[in-house]
């Protein structure tokens, strides 16, 4: 039913296209009667002749229709929302998106949809020439990249980013360029009319990568940060240098006669762009930094600042000629840090959904404009340079891609195997900007069809062929390596565990070579950054970090006391097969239970380094369901622990660690059996008191854990939670006092334990103070808690 | 390096931990720098807390903070730190030594041993039942039931048991591990 339902809306809004399109035909007739209907003659016209005599009449007409008014936001619309609903008609059904990346979906109904334009003989709209690409579908796909840019890896590896980035686009460019010049040479492919210069041009055109297929399948799959965040930036920053490039070669190719001169202008200029745009993008970010701080009493239109700095920057980058995309991308990182500490919880979520939706807007409709235009263009033909494009393509990217490993592997801590290199080479699907960029070749090159031809044809073979097969042969790599050892269930869980083990200690010994700059960094931010930008001008102290703590503790607290243990809990997602024939444990196991167990183990097992993939999913936004999992689980086995130790050791010890219970007093409203936690000395003092606070608290909305589970257990499952009642008592005060209730918590302690419950509404906004020093930097799982 | 040696002294033991360890002067200084860092309040010991917020992500993360801290301890001195992180230098090939020399700390048995410890953490010597499932737990997502959890545990031991206790003790853990390839497995390659 609903897939029926979905192809007549798809059909239905096709249907309107075609009308608007045959309107547009009539454009062409004077449309003057339409419009002036309702005008009396004026009086000084009465001595001219009247065109339209009718109107001498003057009655009022009781149903009117002006098209040209609303045409062109009418038509955007309906592209807009066609595209969107053949996306949504994809997740219909869950397994096409699984095996066939949504950009080949796209680009598919975008041929149908080309087809069914042009057998009515109609124009498409203009939306991928150089302007409305350029200014308008670009910087929201450049923003939300730079945004959801996973910082830490990324500095860790922007040696090796920039270099792939950078040289790997230029060898590219060149190898493909000389190469294709060479074959254009043969008088038989009757293509010697093509000079060095254009073939440069279109070599640079056709080597920046597109790897938002390749992210996805890493992603699902799971391959190591490396390989993800080398891929991300390299796609990032390609774009980049190709502009770069095609200006300057653009230039070039007007120019009859080249000298050496030219060669070295051309560094100079890739030098001045690409700083110039890191130094507009640093100036941008932290005026957007600067002016968030003041924000605080103007909350609902704080997440504007954020996206007209980052257009300002993109704008004015273009205004000089400098990289736009290195400026929007370092506007975006740089403002994203002290941006979200500033402002509110409501605007943090509300910038991040924006983004990500103009985003996938932007990128659907390239898409889908890419198929729309590929039957509407003129095309030429030409086997030969088509063919060679696509060889030649294929061989440089991974032929560079082995050079440029190995000799950037000596300087790296993690180095590349050939199975990444592999990962790299394959994954260099091109895309939409290539296909602008050729767009924009000027009329002056005599084959420009032929090029925009070929540009098609490798974008739809990459996009098609080597983004279809890629999750397959990725997949079969590593399913080959695990299956040839035959591992046991010890080993798997062994190893895994030693994965695990491994990850811990090489966090605990932080980042080599790196670590010095990361230092001095950290210290200027402190000193003078962070006094300047945020309003909120305390460094994170361990007290700070101690309330984070203590408020996820509190949360488990319920959790713990009122459903009891949560990883004993029932499956919360049912994985049926397994459900229906695991049987209880019996001595012996079949073949089939073992195979069972493997695949249990490795579906559920918990993926090491889930930090760089859980922030840059394409398709949607961060998911946190695994980092909470954990802290969860791992918060409430503390507390177990605790309280266990506490019964088993006498009261009388040091207790600079422990917390201490007495039994319930008398008269106290809780369940008889759940120990209190009671003040205790030393140096922990400040930090118990608080501690204790909150547990006074936690017991008050002790009958709202019933909310609070459904709402962490529905979390898990991805859907949003019903809002805990005690928040919503209090709606204003969520936004205004979240930031002076700090220091108000910290005074208040010492009074309350003696003197028993702390009242209601003092709760709430303590409740709020804990959550409000949540926001900053790792435990971000608590953002989706908070809407 | 003569300037290395010269700043070793500011790192207490500092000779004798490089022999102990195997470290180098560069690495052992550059693990003195890591572990003032997280000694953030510059006490001259971590607690587990500072050792605890890097891990916070990691689901063996308190496992892995409890092996730092010997039983009844509640901080961690540079030397003990180092010693630990001294498990997972790479191992060197070819290296040849007498039966009398104390077996380095990054050998393929003394890698194993601490992932042993990190099972067996009331340190009876054998993974129990209880402790398997206890690690299953945290290592696997909230999707999978307890008689799933049950079930691959049950597994586990039989395959590793072979005499019969119901637990895995030292030697079956290490032969149930002799196709892996431990060193890779446990070393951080910048500690080399």
């Amino acid at each position: 039913m609903r897939t029926n339902s979905g192809v007549i809306c798809m059909i239905f809004v096709l249907f309107l296209c075609c009308t608007t399109g045959k309107c547009k035909l009539q454009e062409t007739k004077p449309t003057n009667s339409v419009s002036l209907e309702t005008v009396k003659p004026h009086p000084n016209d009465i001595g001219e002749p009247q065109p339209y005599p009718e109107e001498e009449k003057g009655k009022l007409p009781v149903f009117t229709m002006d098209y040209s008014r609303i045409q062109i936001p009418f038509e955007f619309t309906l592209w807009v929302l066609l595209a969107s609903f053949s996306k949504i008609g994809f997740h219909i059904y869950q397994k096409i998106t699984i095996w066939i990346p949504e950009s080949c979906l796209l680009i598919g109904i975008g041929l149908i949809v080309g087809g069914i334009m042009y057998s009515v003989k109609e124009e498409p709209p203009a939306v991928l020439s150089s302007d409305v690409f350029f200014l308008y579908m670009l910087p929201p796909i450049v923003l939300e990249n730079g945004y959801f840019m996973p910082t830490r890896p990324f500095f860790e590896n922007v040696g090796t980013v920039l270099w792939y980035a950078v040289v790997g686009t230029l060898w590219n460019s060149i190898g493909i360029g000389l190469s294709l010049f060479a074959i254009c040479q043969f008088e038989v492919f009757d293509l010697q009319d093509i000079n060095l210069q254009e073939n440069l041009l279109f070599a640079s055109i056709i080597s920046t990568v597109d790897p938002v297929a390749a992210l996805k399948v890493f992603d699902d799959v799971g391959v190591n940060e490396q390989i993800y965040i080398v891929i991300f930036g390299e796609g990032l920053f390609s774009d980049a240098v190709t502009v770069v490039l095609y200006n300057m070669f653009a230039f070039l190719a007007d120019m009859p006669v080249i000298d050496s001169v030219d060669v070295f202008l051309g560094l100079a200029r890739f030098f001045v762009v690409g700083i110039g745009g890191v130094l507009f993008g640093l100036l941008f970010g932290f005026m957007a930094a600067f002016t968030s701080r003041f924000t605080s009493r103007v909350r609902e239109i704080e997440p504007l600042f954020v996206f007209m700095f980052s257009y300002l920057a993109y704008l004015v980058a273009e205004l000089f000629a400098i990289s736009s995309i290195m400026a929007l991308i370092t506007c975006a990182i740089t403002m994203k840090y002290y941006v979200e500490e500033n402002v509110s919880q409501r605007s943090c979520t509300t910038i991040r959904h924006v983004v990500k939706m103009l985003a996938t807007i932007s990128e659907t409709l390239i898409f889908f404009f890419l198929g729309v235009v590929t039957i509407t263009t003129v095309h030429e033909w030409n086997w030969a340079f088509i063919l060679f494009t696509l060889l030649f393509a294929f061989l440089w990217r991974g032929f560079g891609i082995l050079v440029l490993t190995q000799i950037i592997n000596p300087f790296r801590t993690i180095q590349f195997n050939l199975k990444d290199q592999f990962g790299l080479a394959y994954g260099g699907l091109r895309g939409a900007i290539c296909f602008a960029l050729v767009f924009t070749l000027g009329n002056t090159i005599n084959r420009r069809n032929l090029f925009v031809t070929a540009s098609i044809a490798i974008i739809i073979f990459t996009v098609f062929i080597q983004g279809i097969s890629i999750r397959p042969i990725v997949e079969y790599i590593k399913i080959r390596r695990t299956n040839k050892d035959l591992n046991t269930i010890n080993v798997e869980i062994h190893t895994r565990t030693m994965e695990h083990l491994l990850c811990g200690i090489e966090d605990l010994c932080g980042q080599w070579g790196h670590y010095y700059w990361k230092d001095k960094f950290k210290k200027f931010n402190d000193r003078f950054l962070r006094r300047i930008l945020l309003r909120d001008r305390k460094a994170e102290s361990s007290i700070v970090s101690m309330y984070k703590k203590l408020e996820l503790q509190n949360a488990i607290e319920l959790l713990d006391t009122t459903m009891g243990d949560i990883s004993a809990a029932p499956s919360l997602v049912s994985l049926q097969d397994e459900k229906k024939e695991a049987s209880r444990p019996k001595k012996t196991f079949k073949a089939t239970d073992i195979r069972k167990m493997h695949d249990i183990l490795s579906k559920n097992m918990y993926r090491i380094r889930q930090r760089t993939t859980a922030f840059t999913s394409k398709y949607g936004l961060p998911d946190d369901s695994q980092t909470r999992e954990i802290l969860i689980r791992r918060h409430a086995s503390i507390q177990r622990s605790l309280r266990a130790e506490s019964f088993r050791e006498q009261p009388a010890q040091n207790i600079s660690k422990s917390l201490r219970y007495y039994s319930l007093q008398p008269g106290g409203n809780l369940d008889s059996g759940l120990p209190l936690r009671r003040r205790s000395h030393g140096e922990q003092d400040l930090l118990l008191n608080s501690f204790d606070w909150l547990w006074y608290i936690s017991m008050q909305i002790l009958p709202l854990a019933d909310y609070l589970f459904v709402f962490t257990g529905s979390n898990i499952r991805g859907r949003r939670a019903p809002v805990p009642a005690a928040r919503r008592r209090s709606p204003n005060r969520v936004d205004e006092d979240e930031d002076e209730i700090v220091s108000e918590g910290q005074g208040e302690e010492r009074h309350l334990p003696p003197r028993g419950w702390a009242p209601e509404n003092r709760d709430l906004g303590t409740n709020e103070a804990g959550n409000s020093l949540l926001r900053p930097s790792s435990l971000r799982s608590q953002r989706s808690w908070r809407i | 390096m003569g300037s290395s040696r010269s700043s070793l002294r500011r790192v207490p033991d500092g000779q004798q931990l490089l022999q102990e360890t195997g470290f180098s002067a560069a690495v052992l200084l550059r693990l003195h720098q890591r572990f003032q860092f997280l000694d953030k309040d510059s006490r001259g010991h971590l607690r587990s807390e500072d050792l605890e917020a890097e891990l916070s992500e990691n689901p063996m993360g308190d496992r892995i903070v409890g092996a730092f801290f010997q039983p009844g301890q509640e901080t961690v001195d540079f030397p003990s730190f180092v010693r630990v992180l001294a498990h997972f230098r790479p191992t060197e090939k070819n290296r040849t030594r007498g039966g009398e020399q104390p077996e380095p700390a990054n050998s393929r048995n003394r890698k194993l041993k601490f992932a042993f410890q990190l099972y067996d953490r009331d340190r009876d010597g054998k993974i129990s039942r209880t402790e398997l499932l206890q690690v299953l737990r945290e290592m696997l997502g909230l999707q999978v039931t307890e008689e799933q959890l049950q079930s691959i545990a049950e597994r586990a031991i039989q395959e590793a048991d072979l005499d019969r206790d119901h637990a895995i003790c030292f030697d079956e853990f290490r032969k149930s591990l002799e196709k892996v390839n431990i060193d890779h497995k446990m070393s951080v390659r910048f500690l080399e």
